[in-house]
């Protein structure tokens, strides 16, 4: 129970010493939840990205449009070849009709549509592989391309592969600024400790003189760099937070023009209690820096 | 000059040399012991010695050459991770007070006491207790700053006394004092040496030294004179 105590009094008294100098201590958790906070809002981003290209993308299909003027033979012969291959599983042919009527319905373009006067759409086909593999897809628009009355051929999963390939470029992006900011943040702390054993070097060496262990003289600037870590990791989800709040007031605005339910998803827990875990571990290593360097040359005085 | 081999000797000291860098030999081929419950005092001219003599004793500094043996422990041969548990067993008055000026006097006296690890109810009462002793309880309070010369030499011997050390090592305890006060301090000391504690101190004033007729080390250029 008393190393509790000891511990407890030791928590007690760093919170004491950052509201001691309140000025310094909210400049240094400033820095750091700006410098936090930008690796995790790009995290929160790429996260809301990956979500929303999830909703658009299900399985890749090919679509193969007919031209305007193509006849029921030419389809029966698409579609006959179409259900000869036998890498191919599901085949839904949409006619031109029902196109038109399901645009219709949709993202209010009738009165567009209906004063165009006549169905600009052709005949399709969607067609989605067996296996999904996109090798037998893009095999099959090659051919396509080549069928009689075969206007047009688009592999759907293409742009999704692409925002694929592109969130993993911004996934690495974030890990890379994420490793500089912390980087910042330890040196951030080790900086303000290293003030703090200036400005307490008698009380070090007097400590020392009448028989104080060395954790026990580490363990106040550990404490001390852990919390401001911490308040600087809370810092910046509160900076994150109010992000998303603004953006999705402007953003209500502008799916509501687009006739969409798009928000964006503040910080989840798992991701707030990472963030603030890996921001307390940080200020506590670069306190633990400090120390292990300054205190080395106090001994030898 | 033979080493002293007693068996219960507090402290043991034998031909202990201290070179420092640069080659100034502060301590030449040193041996003395003091018995459990002695008073001794350590007199010579300023640069003798004496301060580099407390030092090695508490291990503070390590000889260059000879043994420093503290309750059957030899000083020199101590792992670092042991010293400070080890320091433990003295109370140190240091020459220049080491106070520290930005806590208060209670927390000057209570700081051996969170650093052995005292719960904090026991903390007061001792605190309280040595305060007591050196006449300064009414001022725990206040900052050392606050303090006359005489009541910061006493607030250094409280918190020496303060986790109850077996030996007392006080470096010019006297130092800037006048007689009226250090006669105040050295009865303290008396007082601490009659309940038992073995009191070692360092000092250039004779006067002090003919009226109780101590045990004298006078050390003169680093060596023991007779």
């Amino acid at each position: 129970m008393n190393w509790l105590l000891v511990h407890l009094d030791t928590l007690r008294e760093s919170l004491a010493r950052l509201a001691r100098q309140p000025i310094a201590s909210a400049l240094n958790i400033v820095v750091m939840g700006i410098a936090l906070s930008l690796p995790a809002g790009f995290y929160l981003g790429l996260s809301n990205l990956r979500t929303f290209s999830r909703q658009l993308s299900s399985d890749p299909q090919v679509s193969i449009f007919m031209t305007i003027d193509a006849g029921t033979a030419e389809i029966a012969a698409v579609e006959q070849r179409l259900k000869s291959n036998a890498e191919i599983g599901r085949v839904e042919f949409i006619a031109r009709d029902e196109a038109f009527a399901r645009l219709k319905r949709s993202a209010g373009l009738a009165d567009v549509l209906t004063n165009l006067g006549r169905n600009p759409l052709p005949d399709a086909f969607i067609v989605t592989a067996r296996g999904n593999d996109p090798a037998t897809l893009e095999a099959l628009r090659d051919q396509a391309r080549q069928w009689p009355q075969v206007e047009h051929v688009q592999l759907d999963a293409e742009w999704a592969r692409r925002l694929d390939a592109a969130l993993n470029v911004g996934r690495m992006l974030v890990t890379l600024l994420a490793v500089l900011l912390a980087v910042a943040l330890v040196a951030v702390t080790f900086n303000t400790i290293r003030l703090q054993i200036l400005t307490r070097r008698d009380e070090i060496e007097v400590s020392r003189l009448i028989g104080a262990t060395n954790p026990f003289i580490r363990r106040p600037f550990l404490y001390f760099g852990a919390l401001q870590g911490l308040a600087g990791g809370f810092a910046a989800w509160a900076i994150v937070a109010l992000a998303v709040l603004f953006l999705n007031i402007q953003l209500a605005d502008l799916s509501g023009l687009y006739g969409t339910a798009f928000k964006l998803e503040g910080p989840g827990t798992n991701d707030t209690m990472t963030l603030l875990a890996f921001s307390a571990v940080l200020g506590w290593l670069g306190a633990w820096l400090s120390v292990s360097r300054h205190l080395r040359h106090i001994e030898l005085q | 000059m033979s080493a002293t081999t007693a068996r219960g000797s507090v402290i043991q000291v034998s031909h202990v040399s201290k070179r420092y860098a640069g080659g100034f030999e502060a301590l030449r081929e040193v041996t003395f012991a003091v018995e459990p419950g002695e008073m001794v005092f350590i007199t010579g001219h300023s640069g003798a010695g004496k301060s580099t003599l407390l030092k090695l004793i508490a291990a503070i500094e390590r000889p260059t050459a000879g043994s420093v043996i503290i309750n059957g422990q030899n000083v020199s041969a101590m792992k670092p991770g042991v010293i400070p548990y080890f320091r433990r067993n003295f109370g140190l008055i240091f020459q220049d007070h080491k106070l520290l000026f930005d806590r208060s006097v209670f927390e000057n006296v209570a700081l051996p006491l969170l650093i052995t690890g005292f719960p904090r109810a026991e903390i007061a009462k001792r605190t309280r207790a040595a305060l007591d002793k050196v006449g300064l309880l009414g001022r725990e309070k206040g900052k050392p700053i606050t303090l006359s010369g005489g009541e910061q030499q006493r607030l250094c011997i409280a918190r020496a006394i303060v986790n109850r050390p077996a030996i007392l090592l006080a470096d010019e305890p006297t130092g800037n004092l006048d007689t009226a006060y250090a006669e105040e301090i050295i009865g303290m000391f008396k007082s601490f040496n009659q309940v038992g504690v073995t009191v070692v101190i360092a000092t250039h004033d004779e006067d002090m030294i003919e009226r109780l007729g101590p045990r004298v080390l006078h050390l003169d250029h680093g060596r023991i004179a007779a």
